[in-house]
């Protein structure tokens, strides 16, 4: 016969259980630091994902593109004359593959944009409007006037900010210089046909749009372009797309994903699950000091009971495991309700929560003004999987204690 | 029958710079069966020999013998075991779990047994009934007269059948009305279980209902007789 060590587990939960409400005051206040430290964990997670999450797609919003090319010399040198053939027959095949939500080609030199009042120093895209919007353009951000119709489309679209810095205003005339690729000057007039708002006052003032084929009548640089940029179903999973790009790219391109044109974007990504981590841990650090108290006052309080069950032919090791699942109740309890509140705060706000009046100071950091938490199945796990686990190691203390007490000690105390 | 053998008990206690000799070279045989009461002033040692012999606490030197299981070379976790198989206590005071019910508190050591639910629940009523506790069984400790308290204690010391109850001053708490009928109880439950009791006394009323009276002092047995 196998020697008994203890109660069955059903016996142990029921006692755990009566002996966790022995001191409901205690217990509630436990219990309610636990879930908020839980709910602390899990809601400013999904904020900061949320906010990070923004910021790259942004981020990616303003690069555009997932996956782009260059001219090898591009990324050194970011001048017309290290542009790109038009795209050939094979790299126009693997652009029509499913992998591939979308693509465009685009003419990028700097420019200067001047108005009757002013000028400033801009970087001219040259795009094509119909592509534009299959990669993600947002229509919706053309506050005034219309998008670009075509790519032969003779209007230009600025952006909010550029516009008041210059005085000028929808409908007017503007000149914009730039250099062909031997350097000779070429300058063209537009009319404004469409200001722009972006999440991004800076976006706003460095990026004028023109339809593409005029871009590249103005520099004589034939079909030629400074990049091609394209889209697949996830920013976080571009390594089977750009491996299809690079194998059809012509010679002398280089296909980057988004990552490595924006080691900033990419570092946030890389950080963020560092830094999820550290903040639960940090959490859970200021709840196990008042777990720890909790539990050792409970043993404390039960010395007697404890010499009793001992007596009784409890051994050591059932005692260290009962004190075990009386915590485990509660940080399950804990839990549960923590995990509740923070879905129940979370879904509410997924339209998004304003946070103009601090946007300011967000946009240093690149965010916009909208904040859209974002719930995260990995992040309930982590933060689920660090309380149990620490927080069992943390009742370890107490209940080697409670364990190591000897019957006889524990009986004579009255 | 001997059931229980204890050969040269030595214990001392060291308070400062006094030795104190709780048991002094205490040498015992008990028979299966049997209902001993051990008396003594308060300090005799009464305490720790029961502790001793329960597996409570360990000798300085000396063989205690239970059934053929040398209880002094025993480590925790079989020390544990053989409390929990072969010996009831009744402590004088706090003998329950206060946030059991008086069958949860009878049953506790049926399911650290491993008995199953059905057989602990006939057992448990049973036994509750035979101390007189019939529709009570649900009270909490708190609930219960000092009287009941430990009639519940003892239902939980015999109802497994042990080879051996260690009382220690059951009666201290109880008025003496109260402190004869459980004493009657014991006795009774003596003569129907067969289960051998060693009561720690130092009340005269309880020491006239043992068969054999042990009197201890100063850590050793200076009387041993056995009473009609
Ligand atoms: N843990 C201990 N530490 C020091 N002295 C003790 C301890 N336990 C018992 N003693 C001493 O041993 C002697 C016997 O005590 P005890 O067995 O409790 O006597 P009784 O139960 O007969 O009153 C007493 O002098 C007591 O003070
Ligand atoms: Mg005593």
């Amino acid at each position: 016969m196998p020697a008994a060590t203890g109660l069955p587990l059903g016996a142990m939960i029921q006692l755990a259980w009566r002996n966790l409400w022995r001191n409901h005051r205690r217990t509630l206040i436990m219990l309610i630091a636990i879930i908020i430290g839980v709910w602390a964990m899990i809601f400013m997670t999904a904020l900061m994902r949320g906010m990070v999450d923004q910021m790259l797609k942004d981020g990616i919003q303003s690069l555009p593109g997932m996956v782009q090319i260059h001219n090898s010399e591009y990324r050194d040198d970011p001048s017309i004359e290290n542009s790109l053939e038009a795209p050939g027959a094979e790299l126009l095949s693997a652009l029509n593959s499913p992998l591939v939500f979308g693509w465009s080609s685009r003419v990028r030199v700097p420019a200067m944009i001047s108005s009757e009042q002013g000028s400033r120093g801009v970087i001219l895209v040259g795009i094509d409007p119909i592509a534009e919007l299959s990669l993600g353009f947002d229509a919706g951000s053309i506050n005034q006037g219309r998008f670009l119709e075509d790519a032969g489309d003779k209007g230009l679209i600025i952006g909010h900010k550029l516009l008041q810095r210059l005085e000028t205003r929808l409908g007017k005339r503007v000149a914009v210089m730039s250099q062909d690729p031997d350097n000779n000057v070429a300058d063209r007039g537009f009319r404004i046909v469409g200001v722009y708002k972006a999440s991004l006052e800076s976006q706003e003032e460095q990026f004028i749009y023109a339809g593409r084929d005029i871009v590249q009548a103005l520099l004589k640089i034939g079909t030629q372009v400074s990049e091609i940029a394209i889209n697949g179903e996830d920013y976080r999973d571009v390594a089977a797309l750009q491996q299809l790009i690079s194998a059809t790219a012509p010679a002398g391109a280089e296909v980057l994903p988004w990552m490595e044109l924006n080691s900033y974007l990419s570092m946030m990504l890389g950080m963020m699950d560092g830094v999820v981590l550290v903040w639960i841990i940090v959490i859970f650090l200021a709840l196990s000091f008042g777990l720890a108290n909790t539990l050792m006052m409970a043993v404390f309080e039960r010395i007697r009971e404890i010499g009793l069950m001992q007596a009784l032919g409890m051994r050591p090791a059932s005692i260290l495991y009962q004190i075990l699942v009386e915590s485990l109740l509660l940080l399950l309890l804990g839990l549960l309700l923590g995990n509740l509140l923070a879905i129940a705060t979370i879904l509410p706000l997924r339209d998004g929560i304003d946070v103009s009046a601090v946007a300011k100071g967000m946009e240093l950091m690149g965010a916009g003004s909208t904040l859209y938490p974002a719930l995260k199945i990995r992040d309930l796990v982590t933060a689920n999987v660090v309380v149990i686990i620490l927080g069992l190691l943390t009742s370890l203390l107490p209940a080697w204690r409670a364990s190591r007490y000897r019957p006889v000690e524990a009986i004579a105390k009255t | 029958m001997t059931a229980i053998k204890c050969v040269d008990l030595c214990k001392n206690y060291e308070q400062g710079d006094v030795v104190i000799k709780a048991l002094d070279h205490v040498s015992l045989d008990i028979d299966a069966g049997s209902f001993i009461c051990l008396s003594g002033p308060s300090g005799s040692g009464k305490t720790t020999l029961l502790n001793m012999i329960g597996g409570l606490d360990k000798l300085d030197s000396g063989e205690i013998d239970i059934d053929g299981q040398r209880v002094d070379q025993l480590g925790k976790g079989p020390l544990a075991d053989l409390r929990l198989h072969n010996i009831g206590f009744v402590f004088q005071s706090y003998n329950l779990i206060p946030v059991l019910s008086a069958r949860e508190n009878v049953e506790f050591v049926m399911q650290v047994q491993g008995m199953t639910a059905a057989e602990r629940r006939n057992k448990s009523l049973a036994i509750l009934k035979e101390v007189g506790l019939a529709g009570m069984e649900d009270r909490r400790p708190a609930e219960l007269s000092g009287g009941q308290q430990q009639r519940v204690a003892v239902a939980r010391a015999i109802v497994s059948q042990p080879k051996l109850v260690l009382a220690d001053e059951p009666t201290a708490n109880l008025d003496s009305n109260t402190a004869r009928q459980l004493m009657d109880l014991l006795r009774k439950l003596n003569q129907h279980h067969h289960v051998t009791f060693l009561i720690a006394t130092h009340d005269e009323q309880v020491m006239e209902y043992a068969e054999r009276l042990i009197k201890m002092q100063d850590g050793k047995v200076i009387n041993d007789q056995l009473q009609a």
